[in-house]
């Protein structure tokens, strides 16, 4: 628990981190980014929560187990679009010219579209629950852990 | 009979980064055609925009599962590690 200056100024900038992680990991097909990028930013918000209130009091409203299904349920979604394109190849890119994310942008550069890139933008979203709810994980459970063995010192 | 070891293990290293420096491939051409089949068919291929995203999650889709799985291992090593012991 720091003091109410910086609990103040992470309050608000917590909302900029999340937006710029949701941003990074939307557009991980048209600009640079992705999956793993977007989810490390997502993940170095909730060590700016941590760092700010304390383990503790994040920890009564973000569990680890919560965290774990999040991580889990990003990979079976990786995984379970990669069988998708089983009808061609393992990987295949199976939503390239249907309505859901399908359009395909012309050749070279141009300013870019949300709606392409097929299952990519699926894959960064899976992707992203992976890194951020593991990420996420990690930095809570060993600040829990630090702060129960300076407890029972 | 340890430095003259050395000294020889040292002279072979330096030849082998002498020769690598003088073998390399000259800059713009290297050696597959791998990077031109990409950059010309990327966007046709995978409709997206980002050539970097269309390799690594689709032509290279099996590193980034493994990717992937490696930081689920990672993940669930350290919460394994750090959990509450339950007794009784």
């Amino acid at each position: 628990m720091m003091s109410k200056i910086v609990r103040t100024m992470s309050n608000f900038l917590i909302l900029v981190v999340l937006v710029y992680g949701l941003y990074i990991i939307m557009h991980g097909h048209s600009t640079p980014g992705g999956g793993f990028q977007g989810g490390a930013v997502v993940a170095s918000g909730v060590a700016l929560l941590i760092v700010a209130f304390g383990s503790h009091s994040i920890h009564e409203n973000l569990k680890e187990h919560h965290l774990s299904i999040l991580k889990s349920t990003g990979l079976l979604i990786f995984i379970g679009l990669a069988f998708g394109g089983m009808a061609r190849t393992f990987f295949y890119n199976f939503l390239v010219g249907s309505p859901i994310f399908g359009h395909i942008p012309p050749l070279g550069p141009n300013p870019g579209e949300m709606l392409s890139g097929g299952v990519i933008p699926l894959m960064d979203i899976g992707v992203s629950l992976n890194v951020a709810g593991g990420l996420s994980a990690i930095l809570l459970v060993m600040a829990l852990a630090i702060t129960a063995t300076e407890v029972e010192e | 009979m340890r430095k003259i070891a050395i000294a020889v293990s040292l002279t072979v290293f330096i030849a082998f980064l002498i020769a690598a420096a003088f073998l390399i491939h000259p800059f713009g051409s290297p050696p597959s055609q791998m990077d031109d089949y990409i950059i010309e068919n990327a966007q046709r291929e995978t409709g997206a925009n980002n050539a970097v995203t269309a390799v690594v999650f689709d032509y290279r889709g099996y590193d980034t599962l493994g990717e992937a799985t490696i930081l689920f291992t990672a993940v669930v090593g350290v919460v394994m590690l750090f959990r509450k012991e339950r007794r009784g």
